[in-house]
């Protein structure tokens, strides 16, 4: 009975509003795009970030990566002909940091080789990584067809690759060059597998497998051509020795990460004089994408909810107009038996029966707007359910605030003076 | 106590009832110390020229206004005191008010204007419907009912009016010059209604300063300067 009641003053006060159907419309316009604005900028701050977010779980939040870099001293030496530079991560590095950090589940060595390679007709400079299984544990990419480097691999110190995506379309290989040989330099490979690979940047990260063209196994690799790297380039040899060029440390569990991110560095300064290594914290990278996210949704929130504001006096000063228009009805129905309290809930009714119209047709707005962005700029957005659900609340709230006013107002319109208006 | 009402034949007693407003530092008294009984069934008209204090009479006897000083019985009941909230059910449950100038609302239709009293007693929509319609039909409006007010005339707007003030069954009729926007043929066939209602047992309190109207009543109340000057009976 009660339901029955609200229901039909609802009706009623839906009635009343599409009398003015257009005045009723331009009042909640305020509220359509305040409600648009804030589910559209919610979604598109929830879809930059996500995107962030993404790439470096993709990464791996429990990882730290660490890359060998050139020192600047030896960027400048290197032009002298003869100069061989050293530097960069060593297998002692590998193993104090698998053996001395007690929260270390492993440690994965990557060693970068640039080689020719001939497959069939084809001939690409490659830029092969030898590592160990434990590689594609952690960096997890689908298997398009044969298999990854296996334990035996090792053992056997097998003359296998395995192609990444990227790799195999340099080389032209498809899933039928699996068993085919591929030769690396002088030496020949048989073609086990291709694995999909992700390209581009994680945040400030590299993804590890970026431009990879080919697994080989660790050991492999390095019986077969060495530490020292030769390069040709515009006249000049460039010679370096480089044991690992990168390693991803895998930690037990993401609270020990910062700790032995500090371990790691701490042990690092100790056995390098120069500073020719480069780590990488996925996670630290994580938090700070996190607490990015947040100021920017407090900061695009504050916009929204001052379009919010704005809808909502508008609002209220139509309600005001409206009630002033009103005034020999508000008459009538006192004179008729109306209590203050039912002039009140008549007139709060109608606001927030506009306000959550323009809340509901806001929210449509609000998802036409990303879709739009998504189509034309390429933007991921994401709409969440939170941000809807907030919206919505928000312009009831609003009709309610806004609404409250002009209705007290009505109310306290004298009866006698109400009738008398013309 | 309805019955008992009935029985001493007063549905509205005024004892020195005073009504003063403060205009300025000035104290008018629109209403001073009238004391008076309106019996069940009457029909009277309130006479007076203009300021006379029969729009302020009428105003406390709708409870629209509240008194300063004295006392007023409606139905039985010192309503004297009550608060806006009491006043607003004694309105709607025991009185019907006619205007001069109709106040219906424009935007509604005759159906929904008839339908307005009961709307805030929460009568359900089909019992309130199938009332509307009886009472179009007593005032011969049975084929108007969803009109609006603009498509009717004067006297038809007048028929809903009445309409709506029979809604909630009331045992008293309010009228402020109910002829006041008609011509004179028109006025006559509102007041024929009005009388008959009378003959069906309502009480009419009718304002009116035109004495040619005023004679339709069987009972005149003369007002001057805030006093009852005199009563006259057919």
């Amino acid at each position: 009975m009660q339901q029955v009641r609200i229901l039909r003053n609802i009706m009623l006060g839906v009635e009343n509003l599409l009398l003015h159907k257009l005045r009723s419309f331009l009042t909640t316009l305020g509220v359509v795009f305040g409600v648009g604005s804030v589910v559209a900028m919610l979604s598109v701050g929830e879809g930059a970030s996500k995107e962030a977010l993404d790439q470096i779980r993709k990464v791996g939040s429990n990882n730290i990566i660490l890359h060998s870099i050139k020192s600047v001293e030896e960027v400048g030496q290197s032009t002298t002909r003869s100069h061989m530079s050293v530097y960069g991560l060593t297998y002692d590095d590998a193993m104090r940091i698998t053996e001395a950090l007690e929260h270390v589940k492993q440690v994965v060595p990557a060693k970068v080789v640039r080689k020719d390679a001939r497959l069939g007709e084809r001939v690409e400079e490659l830029r092969v990584v030898g590592t160990t299984p434990a590689w594609f544990d952690l960096v997890q990419r689908d298997v398009i067809a044969g298999r990854v480097l296996l334990p035996d691999d090792v053992r056997n110190l097998a003359g296998v690759v395995v192609l990444t995506e990227y790799g195999a379309r340099r080389l032209l290989a498809t899933e039928n060059t699996i068993g085919q040989t591929l030769r690396v330099g002088s030496e020949y490979f048989e073609i086990v597998g291709i694995v999909r690979s992700e390209e581009g940047m994680a945040g400030n990260i590299q993804m590890p497998d970026e431009r990879t063209d080919a697994y080989i196994p660790i050991e492999v690799a390095r019986e077969r051509f060495g530490d020292i790297n030769t390069r040709r380039s515009a006249g000049s040899f460039e010679r370096e020795m480089v044991e690992l060029h990168q390693m991803i440390v895998e930690v037990d569990d993401m609270e020990n990460v910062e700790v032995t991110a500090t371990g790691i560095q701490a042990m690092l300064k100790r056995f390098h004089k120069k500073e020719d290594y480069r780590m990488s914290v996925p996670l630290a990278l994580l938090r700070q994408a996190e607490a990015t996210k947040r100021t920017f949704n407090i900061v695009l929130g504050s916009i929204a909810c001052i379009s919010l504001l704005v809808g909502g006096i508008g609002i209220m000063n139509i309600m005001l107009a409206s009630v002033t228009e009103r005034t020999r009805e508000i008459g009538i129905r006192r004179a008729i038996g109306a209590k203050q309290r039912q002039i009140i809930s008549q007139f709060l009714i109608e606001t927030v029966v506009l306000s959550t119209l323009g809340g509901l047709i806001g929210i449509g707005v609000g998802l036409l707007i990303p879709w739009i962005i998504t189509q034309i700029a390429g933007m991921p957005t994401i709409v969440t359910l939170k941000s809807v659900v907030l919206s919505v609340g928000i312009s009831i709230a609003i009709g309610v605030v806004f609404g409250l006013y002009p209705a007290v107002r009505a109310a306290q319109v004298d009866p006698i003076v109400a009738l008398r208006h013309e | 106590m309805v019955a008992g009402a009935q029985q001493n034949g007063q549905v509205i007693r005024l004892e020195e009832v005073r009504k003063t407003y403060q205009m300025g530092t000035e104290q008018v008294h629109a209403l001073a110390d009238v004391s008076t009984v309106f019996g069940s069934g009457e029909f009277w008209a309130i006479m007076g020229p203009s300021g006379s204090g029969k729009s302020t009479m009428l105003n406390i006897l709708g409870c629209l206004d509240r008194i300063t000083s004295g006392r007023y019985i409606l139905e039985g009941q010192d309503v004297s005191t009550l608060n806006d909230d009491a006043l607003s059910e004694m309105r709607l449950r025991h009185l019907g008010f006619v205007f001069q100038s109709f106040n219906l609302l424009a935007q509604l239709t005759v159906r929904r204007n008839i339908e307005l009293p009961l709307y805030y007693l929460g009568w359900e929509a089909h019992r309130s419907a199938a009332r509307a319609i009886e009472l179009a039909e007593r005032v011969g409006l049975g084929d108007r009912l969803n009109h609006t007010p603009t498509e009717l005339s004067g006297g038809q707007m007048q028929r809903v009016a009445i309409a709506r003030a029979l809604a909630n069954d009331p045992r008293i009729l309010l009228a402020d010059e109910p002829t006041g926007n008609l011509d004179t043929a028109t006025g006559i066939q509102i007041l024929e209604l009005l009388k008959e209602l009378n003959a069906q047992g309502k009480t009419i309190i009718m304002v009116t300063h035109d004495p040619k109207i005023a004679q339709w009543a069987p009972k005149r109340l003369h007002m001057l300067d805030g006093h009852i000057e005199r009563i006259e009976e057919d």
